[in-house]
């Protein structure tokens, strides 16, 4: 009775992944907010405008980008026992130092994001990347995975934004946040505000805009034969 | 009395998962089993008070006077790190029981980011220290009164008949947007 069924182990042999797959998946294939479901806090709370979310997105690519490339040049040199508290105050320093540069030079992205901008300390994106690839890989690779998958995250943030301000209030105004140096309003004549559904603005049409569009995406690829 | 409003607002009508959206990873990765999820909550709202009372005096004692006012992240995410090992520490020694049940979440806490956004909230706001600790206790208890009821929500979801494409995640997203929808109503109590 105690036969137990070894199951053939599977030799997971590393298929040799170009440079460019290593950027390119973190956009699709393994895309932060749609496929993995990580970093849900900025993507649910700054996404009432589209220029909040893009400017957000912005902010994640230039700090993913940059913590995979500091942990991983370092990564020879920390004792994994500790690496993750260095890990941590890597990236808390990086995102002090881009928190002070918004406040100067965009005040108002800054008070538009308000306490998000220093909680991409604790974004599971971030910190992800770092345990997960910087860790292991060398630093061109670590940077480019760091650029490809905050670039997704970008593009969905943006997306949700983009519905969630168009849908709730029928216009996207540019140039408010983000110094643009002009400002511009689209669709500011088209007289659409009057089938505005307000409550997408608000916080429960965050969730409802990302929950209706990851189904969108489910049934595409349940159409398509992917399986999950 | 100012104190009790302080309370239900923290709690309630700025809740911080649906209205604020913080700890979002944890609310939407914890919530499959109600006993899980119960300790989670439980290990939560011990963190964020105890960081609250750490991290007040700290801003306004050693940070404010020194002039380094801009290194609060660095400084909070190091004091809720520690935090959290050093209530799993003292967990482990008065009751075994209590740390089998919360074992697993408390080192997730740390990366937990209603614990630091509370704690950055706190620092932000003009308020004194008695009112501090009220918001931190209020955003813990709502903290877990949400993520408790939405789990039983979520359990009920499992054995009915959903959509295909709407299965898992995107039924779950969008019972929270109807959940705060409802909270939204609770807006004029305060």
């Amino acid at each position: 009775m105690t036969e137990v069924k070894k199951t053939p182990v599977k030799k997971t042999v590393e298929k040799e992944q170009t440079l460019w797959d290593v950027f390119a998946k973190g956009i699709l294939k393994e895309n932060g907010i749609f496929v993995m479901v990580l970093g849900m806090c900025p993507a649910l709370a700054v996404t009432s405008t589209f220029e909040g979310a893009f400017g957000m997105g912005i902010l994640v690519m230039i700090i993913l980008t940059l913590t995979n490339t500091t942990v991983s040049s370092i990564r020879n040199f920390v004792p994994s026992t500790v690496r993750i508290p260095v890990y941590v105050i890597i990236i808390a320093t990086e995102v002090t130092v881009l928190k002070m540069l918004v406040d100067a030079f965009a005040p108002a992205l800054a008070s538009e994001l308000g306490v998000f901008i220093a909680l991409i300390t604790v974004n599971c994106v971030v910190f992800g990347r770092a345990e997960a690839f910087a860790s292991k890989n060398g630093v061109v690779a670590s940077a480019l995975d760091g650029f490809g998958v905050a670039l997704g995250f970008a593009l969905s943030l943006s997306i949700v934004g983009f519905f969630r301000e168009f849908l709730g209030t029928g216009q996207i105004i540019l140039g408010k946040t983000l110094p643009l140096g002009f400002e511009y309003i689209f669709l500011g004549n088209a007289g659409l505000d009057k089938y505005a559904f307000s409550i997408l603005v608000q916080p429960p049409g965050a969730f409802l805009v990302i929950g209706l569009i990851l189904a969108i995406i489910t049934s595409y690829r349940q159409s398509k034969g992917v399986k999950k | 009395m100012n104190l009790l409003a302080l309370l239900i607002s923290a709690m309630l009508v700025n809740n911080i998962v649906l209205m604020q959206f913080l700890g979002l990873c944890s609310f939407f990765g914890v919530s499959t089993k109600m006993k899980s999820v119960v300790g989670m909550g439980l290990a939560v709202i011990v963190v964020i008070f105890l960081a609250a009372v750490i991290t007040y005096p700290l801003y306004h004692f050693v940070l404010v006077p020194l002039n380094i006012r801009y290194i609060d992240t660095i400084a909070f995410i190091l004091v809720i790190a520690s935090l959290v090992q050093l209530t799993e520490l003292v967990i482990k020694r008065f009751s075994q029981s209590l740390y089998k049940a919360l074992g697993v979440y408390l080192p997730l806490i740390a990366t937990n980011c209603a614990v630091l956004g509370v704690a950055l909230t706190n620092v932000a706001n003009p308020q004194s220290y008695l009112e501090a600790l009220t918001f931190a206790l209020g955003s813990g208890l709502g903290f877990a009164f949400i993520i408790i009821t939405f789990t039983a929500i979520r359990m009920r979801l499992d054995s009915q008949p959903v959509p295909k494409a709407l299965k898992g995640m995107p039924i779950a997203l969008v019972s929270a947007g109807l959940m705060a929808m409802a909270f939204m109503g609770l807006a004029g109590i305060i």
